[in-house]
């Protein structure tokens, strides 16, 4: 009975939960119901990807509105495989929250706190699960919002400059985004996806949908960072608490890529987007100035959260060149990378979580010779930078792998290099931090005061670190649902 | 039944796992159980075990059991039994973690049954043998364990190119006979033997050993190369390349060996000179041949881990390793005296000792097949083994001038590892059977007949003879005690006066193309950071209105991208 409901249960229980954190006002009591709806939600992404693999698309009307009038959600393998990591990242960064936030925030702040991020949690999942593209539109704006706050809540001031910049162009985006569905509207008088789908190939020669095309593009880039509309990501990342960090970075981006799959593949459809318009060209272009100006620039930081940030504006790169082949193969690495860059960043920000936790900040500097005050926790980073380089046994192997055997599907091994080429730049960025944090004496103010950190802040990263490892070793789950949403998206029957 | 398709490298994981996590005596009987339960563990299985996985769309088998592999399973049991027992006393969670990580991967490697897998545990050997080098904590160490992991990594990196264009010509994943046909089969091949300590490139070897922890190098000298034996009498047997490949490793090392000071570089050089023998057997590839080169390899884990004990424990116990420091210390250490003599007997292949029953078999394996001059410079290197690591190590060490160290025998622990190796060298000197048994080819040859100990005992006294003899000349190397000798010492005096002359021309031009690469490499990372650095252009904080910018300026390229692309259609 109720399982019927799961898709509208995956939105409710966090927005629903946003105001209850609000109306008490306990920290405690605010971390708890986040934490369980968090993990209702998880189980409900979890039987939703679950009933997909099984008995194919779910459809569910809401209110009971008959399909091209009332909204529609709508659950196929690719949105409910994004349903699962958003979710999972979630409760796993919520495991780890209560210390780090009680450090980090404004003391009565925190229920806000909870508030915005269920807001935020909600919005994700809602722009997710829906084939509505104005509820699309709705979600998007209540998750963006709800980030702005995020950010801006944290104690550094430098985090009000960075959350303006990313309201700014969060604002722009979402303003280009509704123009494109506005324009699409007027040329077919629908704002379901699956209608617009079957509407739009009528009116594709009109310079309208060629127009509505190019600001639902930008749109989308703004809020994915594609380069070079990135320029807000690596302060928003880098002064926003430890754990909205972790939570973004590992969710935000790869929602919004969702979306531009949602977009190219499901609503204009492959034939549109790479045959009529040039686009795989533009994105094979913006990926490779993506994988490369992002990792370089992440070899020159000194702030570890910033250069973990440039770090994710390369990995979007490797995301959109897979995308860019416009095959199954390269779009399973793009889906494949979304969910493994997912479990890296996850993992890589919250042992930075740790470390700031404990030392205040996170630059070079302060890094030095923690590998012996902090063993577990550079131990994950280790970790989690290897599967960022992609050595073999973790995640980040297994999506590069896929888009090197994509490239040379394709003949164009170039691209296969660069890739390689571009791995080579993250072992370096990664060294930097090893280098430092391993082979350099600890500074004396730090010895004999820094310990290791908390247990449940450990425990948390860790399992993300295992996650890491262990989709870098049993790929079935992972490489089977992507694969299966490539073909999906692609209209490529099995 | 579960217990027969649990692949070797489970319980050395699990109990590194565990280690880490343990202290003192819970973690010693953690230590000591890997390699024992991992043993019994290994008794049971059978040859015709395999097990079999999908990854990545690819039919792998982690964990195959047959005669050769199961021999070097046996093997690498006892080496990492007798390491750890030798290293029980060390209180450093890294070294013990590093071993048992190390005896792991070497396990995985040679149950491999696909060179996918062998690739991986290749490289898990690679990197965790290169903390037990760091675990020394010294400069020396840190810059030396660099270099090994870099050679190391290069010759992954070799191994995959070659397991990826081998894939690609069609070849089977199954890591079975590869042979030298096509550019495949050679990357392997100089992947296999960049770990074998090839001439050339064997610097790694010497280089890195010598600079390892007392305990640590015991564990290094039992896995690593013989990884590499076993991968290249599997995959290369009765290549001729080899043969000739193997005789220039017996050779070459004696020299260095002789005038090396540094007694456990010394062994360093000696190993390659044993692998020399195995090389040289693989690559006569008769059944004969392969039998002796595997028990060669067997053998020689036991009795080199034996020589590297005993001289790690002087290491330990005086803090010295170079021959012209150290004398006198058989009244100070007398078992570790002993036992070293042992060592030193069975590496010199006396009657009764464990090298006497391997090595004859390579020996009469070379001249059956009529390979007489390989024969003669085989024979040589034998004089010199016994030259180099069974007179010389014992000698300056414990014998040759009291320098009057003050020295007591080592812990217990070091003394029973090195009673066990000891003890293995005899048995299996006498009882050859016993080892011939486990051979992946049934051996009808006999060690003890009249020819084989009377020709070994003739070289044996002769080549004492002219130690004796050189020594009371006062022609013997180490005797010029006014030169510290060192290996950088060592290979230049040995290189040419030519070749120096060479050098200096070329010199000039040679710093000439340096300047400019490194002029080169200074103003990219200058251009490099003026654009990426915080404040570059790249990674400065951009006003909003400057990102502003940008939307505009894409959303105009979109637009008159779209709008030429579809007039033109």
């Amino acid at each position: 009975m109720i399982t019927q409901h799961l898709p509208i249960l995956q939105v409710i229980v966090p927005l629903l939960t946003a105001p209850l954190c609000l109306l008490v006002q306990d920290r405690r009591f605010a971390w708890g119901v986040s934490l369980a709806a968090s993990w209702t939600a998880f189980l409900i992404a979890a039987l939703l990807l679950d009933q997909t693999l099984e008995q194919g698309v779910i459809s569910y009307e809401l209110g009971g509105w008959p399909t091209p009038w009332g909204i529609e959600y709508r659950v196929d393998t690719v949105n409910a495989f994004v349903l699962l990591i958003v979710a999972a990242i979630s409760s796993v960064v919520l495991l780890f929250a209560q210390r780090s936030v009680a450090k980090e925030i404004l003391f009565t702040r925190i229920p806000l706190f909870y508030t915005a991020y269920m807001l935020c949690l909600a919005g994700l999942l809602g722009i997710t699960v829906t084939g509505d593209v104005f509820n699309l539109f709705v979600f998007m704006e209540i998750s963006a919002l709800s980030s702005y706050t995020l950010i801006a809540l944290s104690e550094q001031r430098r985090a009000l400059t960075a959350a303006y910049q990313y309201l700014f162009m969060g604002t722009i985006g979402a303003t280009f985004i509704l123009i494109g569905i506005g324009l699409l509207y007027m040329m077919t008088g629908t704002l379901n996806m699956q209608d617009l789908s079957q509407r739009l190939p009528a009116v594709t020669g009109t310079r309208t949908v060629e127009t509505a095309f190019a600001f639902l593009t930008v749109g989308i880039s703004i809020k994915i960072a594609l380069v070079p509309l990135h320029l807000w990501l690596p302060n928003a990342y880098a002064y926003a608490p430890s754990v909205v960090s972790a939570f973004i970075a590992a969710t935000a981006t790869k929602v919004a890529f969702y979306v531009l799959l949602r977009f190219m593949f499901t609503i204009f459809g492959v034939s549109f987007a790479f045959k009529t318009m040039p686009l795989n060209f533009i994105f094979m272009v913006l990926a490779l100035a993506a994988m490369f100006a992002g990792s370089t620039a992440a070899i020159f930081q000194d702030n570890i959260k910033r250069l973990l940030a440039y770090s994710s504006i390369a990995q979007i790169g490797y995301m959109i060149l897979g995308i860019s082949f416009a095959s199954v193969t390269g779009l399973t690495a793009a889906i494949l990378h979304l969910f493994n860059h997912a479990l890296m960043k996850g993992a890589l920000f919250l042992s930075l979580g740790c470390i700031v936790y404990r030392l205040g900040m996170a630059n070079m500097e302060q890094m030095r010779g923690l590998g012996r005050l902090m063993p577990w926790t550079m131990a994950a980073f280790v970790i989690g930078g290897l599967s960022l380089i992609g050595v073999p046994l973790t995640v980040g192997f297994i999506s590069k792998w896929y888009l090197v055997v994509g490239a040379l599907e394709r003949g164009w091994w170039p691209l296969a290099v660069a890739v390689l080429v571009a791995s080579l730049l993250a072992l370096v960025y990664v060294w930097r931090v090893v280098e430092v944090a391993y082979f350099q004496a600890p500074s004396p103010a730090h010895a004999g005061e820094i310990r290791e950190a908390p247990r449940s802040m450990l425990l948390p990263t860790w399992a993300l670190i295992i996650a890491n490892l262990y989709f870098g070793i049993d790929t079935s789950l992972t490489v089977g649902v992507a694969s299966q949403a490539a073909r999906q998206l692609l209209g490529v029957s099995e | 039944m579960w217990l027969a398709e649990l692949p070797p490298f489970v319980p050395f994981y699990a109990a590194a796992l565990l280690a880490g996590l343990t202290r003192g005596r819970i973690r010693v009987l953690i230590l000591l159980a890997a390699p024992l339960l991992g043993g019994l563990q290994l008794l049971g299985v059978e040859s015709g075990v395999e097990l079999q996985t999908r990854f990545l769309g690819y039919e792998l088998i982690p964990f195959r059991v047959d005669k050769l592999s199961l021999l070097f399973g046996y093997l690498f049991h006892i080496g990492a039994l007798l390491a750890i027992v030798f290293s029980l006393h060390v209180r450093d969670t890294l070294q013990h973690v590093a071993g048992l990580c190390y005896a792991g991967s070497a396990l995985g490697a040679v149950f491999a049954g696909d060179l996918i897998t062998l690739f991986v545990f290749w490289e898990l050997l690679a990197v965790s043998s290169v903390f037990l080098i760091w675990a020394r904590r010294s400069e020396r160490a840190l810059a030396a364990g660099f270099r090994y992991l870099m050679m190391q990594i290069f010759s992954g990196v070799l191994l995959l190119a070659g397991v990826l264009l081998h894939l690609q010509q069609g070849g089977s994943l199954q890591f079975s006979y590869i042979g030298l046909d096509g550019l495949s089969g050679w990357l392997i091949f100089i992947a296999f033997g960049i770990k074998c300590a090839f001439p050339l490139l064997h610097n790694w070897l010497t280089d890195a050993y010598p600079e390892a922890t007392p305990t640590a190098t015991v564990f290094l000298s039992a896995m690593t190369t013989k990884v590499a034996v076993y991968a290249l009498a599997r995959g290369f047997p009765g290549t001729e390349l080899l043969i000739y490949i193997g005789v220039v490793m017996t050779c070459f090392p004696i020299f260095y060996a002789v005038i090396e000071n540094d007694l456990r570089r010394v062994l360093g050089y000696s190993m390659i000179n044993q692998i020399g023998f195995m090389v040289c057997g693989i690559g006569i590839g008769t059944q004969l041949a392969l039998n002796g080169a595997l028990a060669h390899a067997f053998n020689e884990v036991i009795f080199k881990g034996l020589l590297l004990m005993s001289m790690g424990a002087v290491l330990q116990v005086t803090g010295r390793i170079n021959g012209s420091d150290l004398g006198g210390l058989y009244k100070t250490m007398p078992k570790t005296a002993a036992l070293c003599i042992i060592g030193a007997a069975s590496i010199s292949a006396f009657p009764l000792f464990s090298g006497f029953v391997s090595k004859a078999m390579i020996m009469t394996a070379v001249l059956e097949e009529g390979h007489d001059w390989a024969w003669l410079f085989l024979l040589f290197a034998s004089a010199g083994v016994f030259h180099h690591a069974g007179i010389k190590i014992p000698y300056f060490a414990f014998f040759s001038h009291d320098r009057g160290i003050a020295a007591t025998e080592p812990p217990a622990n070091m003394l029973l590892a090195m009673l066990l190796a000891a003890l293995l060298c005899v048995l299996i000197g006498s009882y050859p059977r016993l080892l011939y048994e486990l051979l992946p080819f049934p051996v009808t040859y006999q060690a003890y007949d009249f020819s084989h100990v009377i020709s070994q005992l003739q070289l044996l006294l002769f080549a004492a003879l002219a130690f004796a003899w050189l020594n009371l000349q006062g022609l013997y190397p180490p005797e010029l005690r006014a030169v510290n000798l060192d290996s950088d010492w060592s290979y230049r005096r040995l290189l040419p006066l030519t070749v120096q002359r060479l050098l200096s021309i070329g010199q000039p031009l040679d710093a000439a193309v340096r300047r400019w690469g490194a002029g080169c490499a200074r103003s990219l990372i200058n251009t490099l950071s003026r654009h990426h650095a915080p404040q570059g252009l790249l990674a400065r904080n951009w006003p909003t209105g400057s990102m502003v910018l940008w939307v505009a300026l894409l959303l105009g390229a979109y637009l008159l991208a779209y709008l030429f692309e579809v007039s033109d259609q």
